[in-house]
């Protein structure tokens, strides 16, 4: 699970911070073990223009949180909408145990929740379903 | 002395390879494993006398109420009580439950209940309950070792306290707290002592005529036994005052159309039907401990823990919390640069089973402002060569993430 590209995303996270301009900071924890992201996003026309995070957690979840960060850039919001958990496996690249699975997803999901979160603030329509990230 | 290598025989479960390694099972503060003399109790049961218990006149009925009363003497007899200050709950956050119900009921706007930082969420939570009544919750702190600051608790005590709920043995520092003083610091000021005892009565003699405190709560699992089967031990003139959470069948003396009247302690407290085949479980490890004796379960802890701390302490980058003088055998350390679930699951590639994360003591973690710690706990079958192992694993542990020297 601990390959050469996890550490280095762990100790040197991409995207690593907050973003004075944005339209939406968002937090989520896992409460089972107390991992934090919170995820910040500028968004124009449809479309992540910036994206930055802070969290404290374990190397999964902020190497995760740091690899989604990296391929966000650019994305529409209808694109982020139909990512999934193999999308953050795959970027992983390594086998994750089922115990570490939440770990994997808190990135991906504290981004889907985030851009709920911008809808309903925008007042447009958003079905909470379609943000939510399957772990199983 | 204990034969752990001997006892290690009656334990199935600890021949299990994990990742082609032997299991190291250092998870003992969240829940140990069980000896084949409980397993096999609990199937007898359930191939020989199942029958619903307390009701029935038939024989299979009068073997299984035997059987579940026994355990109950057996479970008084461990902490030097009476049968009928035996309660058999859920677990210990069920037993504290009880008595935070009962607080919600009769409790007022004013009163206060002390607890530490060090407690575990089911020592926290249920009190927290009261606050929405105008009832103030004290929290004791603790000092640089781990161990309670007593002066403080002390000082947090007074005629307006009713309740002082505190753990007898902490399951993240390890700090054995005074329970004895603590129990006179409560009745000193008129308030009721209430004591967490699922880190302790597993781990070292408790006796309740001794410590004279009020209320004891602690857990079957944590001590050889099944899950789902809790202890709440009180006094007798408490239990009887205090009102049941659980109402239903079983508990009643008799029921009118618009009221009823409670069944004698303990059953009052036991509505429905209980957990049977786990509560006689229970008494099969109540009986196992007695066998080994709660004195030398004790120094075979402190032992490894005095063990596991002098090869800890020395590592770079290692830090243990909790150094208190008097203390049972749960070690939580960090590594710098390194978070506790990434030490777990590095750890668990070589077959050593540890707790990591925030123990379900948030405030606890947040006091020592640590996200989350990584957690050693040993039982009555831990050997020093699995601390060795487990040294080994935690210099691997750092050399993957390439921290310290």
């Amino acid at each position: 699970m601990y390959a050469e590209n996890i550490l280095e995303h762990y100790k040197h996270p991409h995207n690593h911070g907050t973003l004075e301009k944005r339209s939406i900071d968002y937090r989520e924890n896992n409460p089972l073990c107390g991992d934090v992201i919170t995820i910040y996003l500028l968004i124009e026309n449809e479309k992540v223009k910036d994206i930055r995070f802070v969290g404290q957690g374990c190397a999964i979840s902020q190497a995760a949180t740091s690899l989604l960060t990296d391929e966000i850039k650019g994305k529409s919001i209808e694109e982020i909408k139909k990512l999934d958990k193999d999308f953050v496996l795959d970027l992983l690249g390594v086998e994750i145990s089922p115990a570490r699975m939440k770990c994997a997803l808190l990135g991906i999901k504290t981004l889907k929740l985030a851009i709920y979160d911008y809808l309903l603030k925008q007042d447009k329509k958003a079905n909470e379903k379609d943000f939510e990230v399957e772990d199983a | 002395m204990i034969n752990a290598m001997k006892i290690r025989e009656d334990f199935p479960i600890l021949r299990r390879k994990v990742n082609k390694r032997q299991l190291a099972y250092l998870d003992n503060a969240a829940t140990t494993q069980k000896p084949k003399q409980v397993i096999d109790k609990i199937t007898d049961y359930y191939m020989n006398y199942n029958a619903n218990i307390h009701r029935g006149i038939h024989k299979l009925s009068e073997e299984a109420t035997e059987a579940y009363e026994g355990s109950r003497g057996k479970t008084a007899k461990f902490v030097n009580a009476q049968s009928r200050e035996i309660v058999f709950t859920k677990n210990t956050t069920e037993s504290l439950n009880i008595l935070a119900y009962w607080a919600f009921r009769t409790l007022k706007k004013g009163d206060e209940v002390v607890v530490s930082i060090m407690e575990h969420h089911s020592n926290i939570v249920p009190w927290q309950m009261l606050i929405e009544k105008g009832v103030k919750l004290n929290i004791a702190g603790i000092r640089k070792d781990g161990s309670l600051d007593i002066k403080n608790l002390q000082s947090l005590v007074t005629k307006k306290t009713k309740i002082v709920s505190i753990a007898h043995s902490s399951n993240v520092l390890g700090t054995i707290n005074p329970v004895k003083e603590i129990g006179r610091i409560a009745h000193d000021a008129g308030a009721i002592c209430v004591i967490d005892g699922a880190q302790s009565v597993p781990h070292m003699p408790v006796d309740m005529k001794t410590l004279d405190c009020d209320f004891l709560a602690f857990s079957s699992h944590k001590m050889l036994g099944p899950t789902g089967i809790g202890v709440l031990y009180g006094k007798e003139d408490m239990l009887k005052s205090v009102t049941p959470f659980l109402r239903g069948g079983d508990m009643i003396k008799e029921v009118f159309q618009q009221t009823a009247s409670w069944n004698d302690i303990p059953w009052k407290f036991e509505a429905g039907t209980p957990n049977i085949a786990d509560v006689i479980g229970f008494g099969a490890a109540v009986d196992y401990l007695n066998k080994i004796g709660m004195k030398e379960v004790r120094k075979h802890e402190e032992e490894l823990t005095k063990y596991a701390i002098k090869k800890m302490s020395p590592i770079s980058g290692v830090t243990i919390h909790g150094l208190a003088a008097e203390r049972g055998g749960a070690v939580s350390f960090s590594i710098d640069g390194v978070h506790p679930h990434d030490i777990a699951t590095i750890l668990d590639g070589e077959g050593i089973a540890i707790r990591s994360g925030h123990m379900c003591a948030q405030p606890l973690m947040a006091h020592l402002n640590v996200p989350a710690l990584a957690r050693a706990s040993f039982y009555v079958y831990n050997m020093k060569e699995e601390i060795d192992r487990l040294i080994v694993g935690i210099e691997k542990v750092k050399k993957i993430f390439k921290t310290g020297r």
